[in-house]
């Protein structure tokens, strides 16, 4: 055991993954995407690796032939409520990534950006309101107070989900309750938050045994100016800087507030700080993700290859660490 | 720094490649491959129904007692057994001997699809018009946006493609200086809309296209998949000249071999021969030889037979299911045959804003948007009975119905604020900027509801045309479509 209270990693040579994808969630297409890639990363790093969905069947696997670590490349709610974290912590099995109980603060968009501001982290000024709330108190006269208060352009997303599905930017009140249905096709919850118009950069955080560290910043440049779905999944539709093009005082400051996040919301291995640099250089954080994409068009792969690192090679690293805590 | 869009061949493509991008509402069909999920948006056939055991013997045997045969490659136009096996397919239906049909005037395609992209590659140049049943096929959809035509529907009601709004399309192509290449048509149990032409409106459209010069492409993939009677007599077995006629063995048989044909005048057939060798230099040897061996020794007929008692069961569940348990305010077809059912939802319901909620739900449909050519459509959704049991499309329905119930609470309650601000009534625009503003709407083709009988109010619509900015994007992929 180590001073953390954790076994020393095992050998990688010696490890055997299993990475879990899919799922019942609106991402289960990403998600499959992303664990195709992990297991290939995996492997080609020389480790035993598996790939599993997460159904009936799992939990038998688990039970008749555990493995040393998951991997877990579920987006959505199964992969990043904390869930199924909590199901692998019953049966005894260590995964990569943040514990349950992390998970499901960031997962939860306004509940992590509570946590953000009482960190004195900046986050766009937001309400967070389940559909109930508009047909008890009267869309129109709920309308109206979020436009007083929050003022326009505002930012309309699900309160819990990703890809970008259901989000929409409103410039004008009368496109609000339309962006209010959309989004609630997603989630029983709405967050509206204050739209902030700049750059949009992903810093991902990961930790190999020598604490936290961020990898450089990506900065998104969807070519039509919208980063929906096609443009996240579809190569040739967006433009990737990385690093972004920040001044070398921006991207500190983009850094440390981006490993701030990761430290107030107790995340664990890797994760990923969704922020917009607004005209003064000024970092918000938007969104925080447990379990990043790890697909083609990701920006977690994206980062790692700036940084210099093996994808594989981390990804062993991070299932080892996972391992000794078992 | 390095900047990337991760596809170093944008500068490269042809023109037809725009548009082809990640669609979320495909990301959501994912989810419906899972067994938790009641899918009632796929076209498969119960293949489960066919006598799997003596197909997988025969099989056997074509490799190890045929194999230098039907393991080597072929002619073009396909095997002549398999063209006399379709000659008397097709006699079935009415499409003879006397009417011409001939085994020498048959061309065996990879499935339906490669039929249709062959008819597309002989006839149509970019910007030329092709007109289609608005709804349409999704898959002749993106073969028509591959050749860079454009698509004018027109509409139907009850008893299928309307004959006045036919001769108005064709009239409003020419007031453009322009004539349509041909019309594009399922007459019979029509994907998506489940409607049959009846028989005086099959003369009818015959007489139209006849007069106006214009080429039928008749595709009848489930013709011999009656429940209620006879279908009327296709468009080919009432006339030799302009009519190509497209079929396949996905539905009579298993879709898995990818066996279709087509059946088209000797001068034509020449040339589709020629450019499937272009394509895919024949087809394949081993399939030809499994559906021609299938239909020569197996009891196809009864196994149609139960085919239709199959799907007759399983529509007559969705029908009744419907009526005990969708909101009021949804209509649907009630199809004689086929695979599907097109529903109308409530006014003001949106289907492919609607998916999200319907997944959450374990329930998958095909939002009506993906079979017009413009993406409109978003009231109806498309429903099929073939594939899942009794008692799985109830449940299916009865999810369903509770998601359209969420749905209409939902926009009741911000129908007063959409009230407030008219243009809220508009779709949510994605993120970033606002949308550029719509086009004024076009008049509202008809869709084949129940109540959408009455042909003077049909006639009145305008055609639409329609470059599709992405065909399929709204529905499932290949082995759902």
């Amino acid at each position: 055991m180590n001073a953390a209270g954790t076994a020393q990693p095992p050998d990688p040579a010696d490890l055997r993954v299993l990475v879990l994808a899919g799922g019942l969630s609106y991402e289960r297409e990403v998600s499959l995407r992303s664990g195709r890639r992990v297991l290939d990363a995996l492997r080609g790093a020389g480790v035993e690796a598996d790939l599993r969905d997460a159904d009936v069947a799992l939990l038998p696997a688990l039970a008749a032939d555990p493995p040393d670590a998951v991997v877990i490349a579920l987006h959505g709610a199964t992969g990043e409520d904390g869930s199924l974290r909590g199901v692998l912590d019953l049966c005894g099995v260590p995964y990569v990534g943040c514990d349950a109980r992390a998970a499901r603060v960031a997962w939860d968009k306004p509940s992590a950006k509570a946590v953000l501001r009482e960190a004195g982290i900046v986050t766009p000024d937001w309400v967070a309101l389940p559909h109930d709330r508009f047909s008890e108190l009267g869309a129109v006269a709920v309308l109206d107070r979020i436009v007083d208060h929050l003022g326009l352009p505002l930012m309309v997303k699900p309160a819990q989900g990703g890809s970008g599905l259901g989000a929409a930017v409103v410039r004008d009140a009368a496109a609000l309750p339309a962006a209010m249905v959309g989004c609630f096709a997603y989630d029983s919850t709405a967050l509206v938050e204050h739209y902030v118009p700049g750059a949009d950069i992903a810093v991902s955080i990961v930790d190999t045994g020598n604490g936290p560290r961020p990898l450089p910043p990506v900065e998104i440049a969807p070519s039509n100016g919208v980063y929906d779905y096609a443009a996240r999944y579809t190569p040739g539709l967006t433009m990737w800087h990385v690093p972004a093009r920040l001044s070398p005082h921006v991207e500190q400051s983009v850094a440390e507030t981006a490993l701030a996040a990761h430290a107030a919301l107790g995340l664990r291995d890797l994760s990923r700080v969704d922020l917009i640099v607004d005209e003064h250089g000024r970092p918000h954080v938007l969104d925080m993700n447990v379990s990043p994409g790890l697909t083609e068009t990701s920006l977690l792969p994206m980062a790692v290859q700036a940084a210099g690192l093996d994808l594989g090679k981390l990804l062993v690293t991070l299932a080892a660490r996972a391992a000794a805590r078992r | 720094m390095s900047s990337t869009t991760l596809d170093d061949y944008t500068d490269r493509y042809a023109q037809r490649v725009a548009g082809m991008t990640a669609s979320e509402i495909r990301a959501l069909f994912a989810v419906a491959s899972r067994p938790e999920v009641v899918s009632l948006a796929g076209g498969a056939p119960y293949v489960a129904a066919l006598p799997l055991d003596a197909v997988g013997e025969m099989l056997g045997r074509l490799g190890s007692e045929h194999g230098p045969t039907t393991l080597q490659y072929g002619i073009g136009q396909g095997t002549l057994d398999l063209r006399e096996q379709i000659c008397e397919v097709m006699a079935l239906s009415g499409i003879d001997v006397a009417c011409g049909a001939s085994p020498e005037d048959v061309v065996v395609t990879v499935g339906g699809q490669q039929a249709l992209d062959l008819v597309a590659r002989l006839f149509l140049d970019p910007g030329d018009v092709v007109l289609a049943e608005g709804p349409t096929y999704v898959g002749a959809l993106g073969v028509f946006q591959a050749a860079q035509a454009r698509v004018v529907h027109v509409a139907m009601d009850d008893h299928g493609l309307v004959p006045e709004a036919l001769e108005e399309a064709i009239a409003s192509v020419r007031a453009t200086g322009r004539r349509a290449k041909f019309l594009y048509t399922i007459p019979t149990y029509q994907n998506p809309a489940g409607v049959t032409l009846t028989d005086d409106r099959r003369e009818r459209v015959l007489d139209i296209c006849e007069r106006a010069g214009l080429l039928v492409i008749e595709d009848d993939p489930y013709g011999q998949l009656g429940f209620d009677g006879e279908a009327p007599a296709p468009l080919r077995a009432r006339r030799r000249a302009g009519v190509l006629y497209l079929s396949t063995f996905s539905k009579t048989f298993a879709p898995g071999f990818r066996v279709g044909w087509i059946l088209a005048p000797h001068a034509v057939r020449d040339k589709l021969v020629v450019a499937s060798e272009a394509q895919i230099l024949c087809p394949s040897a081993f399939a030809q030889a499994a559906v021609c061996t299938y239909f020569a020794t197996m009891p196809w007929r009864e196994q149609l037979k139960s085919f239709r008692e199959i799907y007759r069961e399983r529509r007559d569940t969705l029908l009744a299911s419907l009526a005990d348990l969708m909101p009021a305010g949804t209509t649907w077809t009630r199809p004689g045959g086929g695979l599907f059912v097109w529903a109308t939802l409530p006014r003001g319901l949106d289907s492919k804003a609607m998916m999200p909620r319907a997944i959450a739900a374990r329930v998958a449909y095909v939002p009506g948007t993906g079979f017009y050519a413009d993406g409109t459509g978003h009231q109806h959704l498309r429903l099929n009975f073939s594939f899942s049991p009794p008692e799985r499309i109830r449940e299916g329905v009865r999810r369903l119905a509770g998601v359209v119930e969420q749905e209409l609470a939902l926009r009741s309650v911000f129908a007063a604020a959409a009230d407030d601000h008219p243009a809220a009534t508009a779709p949510p625009a994605p993120p970033a900027p606002p949308a550029p503003p719509a086009a004024p709407a076009a008049p509202a083709v008809r869709a084949p509801t129940a109540a959408a009988v009455t042909a003077a109010a049909t006639v009145a619509t305008a055609p639409r045309e329609h470059r599709r900015a992405r065909p399929g994007a709204d529905a499932p992929g290949p082995d759902l479509a």
